[in-house]
């Protein structure tokens, strides 16, 4: 048998370093060729890395959230041949001796030495899950004389009967609780784990609500991270101000509805976000301090004559930024396309870098959850971004009447630094003219 | 003026489910009322359990005592029968009776549970009449629990009464049957008929369906057909009783038997135990609007009914029948009144057929397990290679302990015992089972030696590969 130390591949064009996102291994596993050991995260993109030969885990390097650099040990692994690598066998303390020893360095591997008793104890409930539903007869050798699996998923949990007393009172649903026992039998020192780790209190009939003391703790890897800190940089950096204006659509969406209806065999249907494209695309040439990024390191404006806008969408993983490029040059359906298209690649993870990159204005729309008023946070380095808010029908007095209207509030952010607040209005107003007289949007 | 009662909890029958039930809402401080109609105690210790235990005891005694006659059983020798005292036997046994009834009363008292004997009569969920000695009483409660019990069932179209009796009445016959048939070869009719046999009577065993104790598999059953063909009792299996005809002093059994030849069986007494019914009539349960599942109360797993506070225990919500569930039960849905979180989840109950020999079943049987599609490995030990047995004349009578466990995690699943003296190794079986105990648990506790639980430690040992004694 020998050793095979599998480096971190370069993942992507200059990738230096990347962070773990989840182990699919854990050590002590076989594993065949080609089967998924590790998702890293580089800039942008999640990457699946698969074993490059069959073997059994012996080591991981680096635990979830951790970055790893290109080149350096990913995974030990123990494969037949000579492997890769000679090293002797004294340095390696593998080789599970008991039943229990797979769930110890299960437990122990990806929550790297540093973490504290404390925070042992306040492990999550799902990790804990996840330890005590792992197969570990799998993991124990053939000699091995006495082999306990775990629990089979959906069998009725086991425990004593004082143990199921204790969760009956407590309101604890038992089959939630992993059992460390033989057989996945659940102890009384399980029971106190789940609660410690802040384990479902469910509410049974008749009895009170208990206080729930749990606490989660999640680690803040990948996008989520990279969204964290953009944020704050944009917080950091940016003295922000937001600047709500109202806009009657009730013309322009029977103007939508009108085109909608017209295309209805022809084009897909629109929705509202192109009309507003076109209105920054129409508004911006006379606020040319707006579709601009401000490079506050070397203290440069960089204003751009092509608009291209980024579109905050929301994904599983958390929110990201595709970009339309040159809005300028795109009509209404090649707008709303291009929307899709990087909706879809977003939402898929497969967006390509250029596609997240380089756009000098956003727009943000929770559509339905718009709201009355938003601040948005603007997508650094652009000094401006454009929130939309929830179209419904409001009472708006006309001519000294009061009368019903399609109403939408925009609430939009400045970079203060670089936009004015003079400047920012009338931007606003802008395009609320735009918006609100539609034919002007394709005058030229 | 009627005297009212306004309780918090009203416990409908003093059996086993309905006096624990009442004790435990005692002891918890809830102001509780018990009605019962006859004695307290139920079937169970005033018609069931207690004095069936009493007369296979006696039945016991007495059969030892007629083997040593003559050529006499290990060095014993009786030079005269011994001579069976019916009405001596009987009043022995209803000391027994009585000591437990007041045993219970006094329990009762000093719970704080007050006793009303007399008939309820519901006229709505939570409100009833009781027909006292004195005059009636009208109950009204926060919380009824319904712990009526069962009834036995007569043969269809023929009532209990004079020659074709119930096991309530076998339980007190003046006079020793000289020929008994038994209609129905469960556990009821089985360890009486055994009883009857042991006393001296010709007994005939009928069974429509093709084994005796036909919930259990043939190797647990063997043993006491092996029993029953040693003592000359006759044994009809997938036999139907095709009628039922009392004359003056006599009674004839048509039975159609498994070969289709009908035979008729003339005997001075009938044993019907075809099975037993939940007593659900005649205290006013229609009036009650509580939903049933068949012939049974409807409840949950915390023995609710589908009217609030209306709570059902023990035979009346179904199988198994049987005093430790309906106890159980009972306990329970007084904590759960009491403002406790309770549910009902037992692994296993528990039961014994006091047969002979005894046989003991707890948790999963292997016919159950072939029809689930559970894979099981199993450790049979037989108590011929068991010391404590050799010296109680036991183990000759092809008894065993047998464990089921899961092949994967050793998680025992289920144990079952056939041989003399088995049910008291029923209590390390249940609790073996709800500790969730694997076979290396049962193998790792050390035994007493010699005893017969050690058949329970081999038959662990030998289900892991390695018993010691065979």
């Amino acid at each position: 048998m020998g050793r095979y130390v599998f480096k971190l591949p370069d993942v992507g064009e200059g990738t230096a370093e990347a962070e773990i996102s989840a182990w699919h291994v854990v050590v002590g596993d076989r594993v065949e060729e080609d089967q998924p050991l590790v998702d890293v995260t580089t800039d942008k993109a999640i990457v699946e890395i698969s074993a490059p030969v069959s073997g059994t885990v012996i080591s991981l390097h680096g635990a979830a959230g951790e970055m790893v650099a290109v080149g350096a040990d990913l995974v030990v692994l123990e494969v037949e041949g000579n492997g890769d690598t000679k090293v002797s066998k004294t340095q390696f303390t593998h080789a599970p001796s008991s039943a229990a020893a797979p769930h110890q360095q299960l437990s122990s591997a990806p929550e790297a030495s540093a973490e504290t008793a404390a925070a042992q104890a306040v492990r999550l409930p799902t990790a804990r899950l996840a330890a005590a539903e792992a197969p570990a007869l799998r993991r124990v050798a053939a000699n091995e004389p006495a082999a306990f699996s775990t629990r089979t998923p959906g069998e009725k949990s086991v425990a004593a009967p004082a143990v199921r007393r204790r969760a009956q009172e407590l309101g604890v649903a038992l089959q939630f609780v992993p059992g460390s026992g033989p057989g996945g039998r659940i102890t009384h020192a399980d029971l106190d784990a789940f609660l410690a780790g802040g384990g479902q209190v469910s509410r049974l009939v008749g009895g009170a609500a208990l206080p729930k003391q749990g606490i989660e703790e999640h680690k803040v890897i990948g996008i989520r991270r990279k969204i964290a800190e953009r944020m704050q940089e944009a917080k950091r950096r940016i003295p922000h101000f937001s600047y709500i204006e109202e806009v009657d659509v009730t013309t322009l969406e029977a103007l939508r509805l009108h085109v909608n209806t017209k295309y209805a065999q022809q084009r897909p249907k629109l929705t509202l976000l192109p009309f507003l494209m076109r209105a920054l695309v129409s508004a911006l040439p006379a606020h040319p301090e707006i579709n601009a990024r401000f490079d506050d390191d070397n203290g440069v404006i960089r204003r751009h004559e092509g608009v291209h806008i980024g579109i905050a969408t929301q994904t599983p993983n958390g929110l990201v930024v595709p970009v339309v490029r040159h809005a300028e040059t795109r009509d209404l359906w090649e707008c709303a396309s291009e929307v899709a298209r990087l909706a879809n690649a977003a939402r898929d993870g497969k967006a390509a870098r250029e596609d997240l990159a380089g756009s000098t204005i956003t727009i943000t729309s929770l559509g339905a959850l718009g709201g009355v008023a938003t601040t948005p946070v603007i997508n650094y380095p652009e000094v401006a971004i454009v929130g939309v808010n929830k179209l419904l029908e409001r009472p708006v007095v006309r001519d000294g009447q009061i009368v019903v209207r399609k109403m939408m509030n925009l609430s939009c952010s400045f970079d203060h630094r670089v936009v004015d607040g003079w400047n920012a209005a009338e931007f606003v107003q802008a395009l609320k003219n735009f918006l609100e007289q539609p034919a002007t949007l394709f005058i030229d | 003026m009627a005297k009212t009662l306004t309780p918090k909890v009203l416990v409908i029958g003093g059996g086993p489910g309905g006096y624990v039930a009442a004790i435990r809402a005692g002891q918890l401080g809830l102001d509780c009322v018990l009605v019962e109609s006859d004695r307290l105690g139920g079937t169970c210790l005033i018609r069931g359990c207690i004095p069936s235990k009493a007369v296979i005891h006696a039945a016991g005694k007495f059969e030892a005592m007629a083997h040593s006659v003559g050529k006499g059983s290990c060095g014993i020798r009786l030079k005269e029968a011994p001579v069976l005292d019916m009405a001596e036997m009987l009043r022995w046994k209803e000391t027994i009776v009585d000591k437990m009834n007041r045993g219970v009363a006094g329990l009762l008292g000093k719970a704080t549970v007050q006793v009303i004997t007399g008939r309820a009569e519901f006229s709505d969920g939570k409100t009833c009449e009781v027909q006292t000695a004195s005059g009636p009483v009208t109950i009204k409660t926060e919380h009824v629990i319904l712990a009526t019990g069962s009834i036995a069932l007569p043969f269809p179209g023929v009532p209990f009464g004079g020659s074709v009796i119930s096991s309530s009445e076998a339980l007190s016959l003046e006079r020793l049957p000289e020929r008994l048939v038994v209609i129905g070869a469960g556990y009821i009719g089985l360890e009486l008929g055994i009883a009857y046999r042991k006393f001296g009577s010709k007994v005939t065993v009928i069974e429509a369906r093709e084994q005796i104790l036909p919930l259990y598999d043939k190797e647990l059953v063997r043993p006491v057909e092996r029993w029953l063909e040693r003592a000359d009792v006759t044994v009809h299996v997938g036999a139907k009783v095709t009628a039922l005809r009392e004359s003056a002093n006599e009674c004839t059994v048509s039975v159609q038997t498994r070969d289709d030849a009908p035979i008729n069986v003339s005997a001075d007494t009938v044993l019907v135990t075809i099975g037993r019914k939940p007593a659900t009539e005649g205290w006013g349960l229609e009036n009650m609007a509580v939903d049933m599942r068949g012939p049974y109360i409807n409840v949950d797993d915390q023995c609710r009914t589908s009217m609030r506070d209306v709570w059902a225990i023990g035979d009346v919500v179904g199988e198994p029948m049987l005093a430790h569930k309906a106890s159980a039960q009972g306990a329970m849905v007084a904590e759960i009144i009491a403002g406790h979180r309770r549910r009902f989840d037992p692994v296993a109950i528990p039961a014994v057929c006091f047969t002979e020999p005894e046989i003991v079943t707890v948790g999963l049987l292997p016919l159950e397990a072939a029809r689930q599609g559970i894979e099981t490995v199993s450790g049979v030990f037989p108590f011929a290679a068991n010391g404590r047995a050799l010296t109680m004349e036991a183990a000759d009578v092809g008894g065993f302990v047998r464990v089921l466990a899961r092949p994967d995690n050793h998680r025992v699943l289920g144990i079952q015992a056939v041989g003399l003296l088995v049910s008291e190794l029923s209590g390390e079986f249940a609790h073996a089972l709800e500790m969730g105990a694997v076979l290396e648990d049962i193998a790792g506790t050390i035994h007493q030696h010699p005893t017969l639980s050690e058949a329970f430690h081999e038959a662990a040992l030998r289900a892991l590969g390695h018993a010691i004694h065979i």
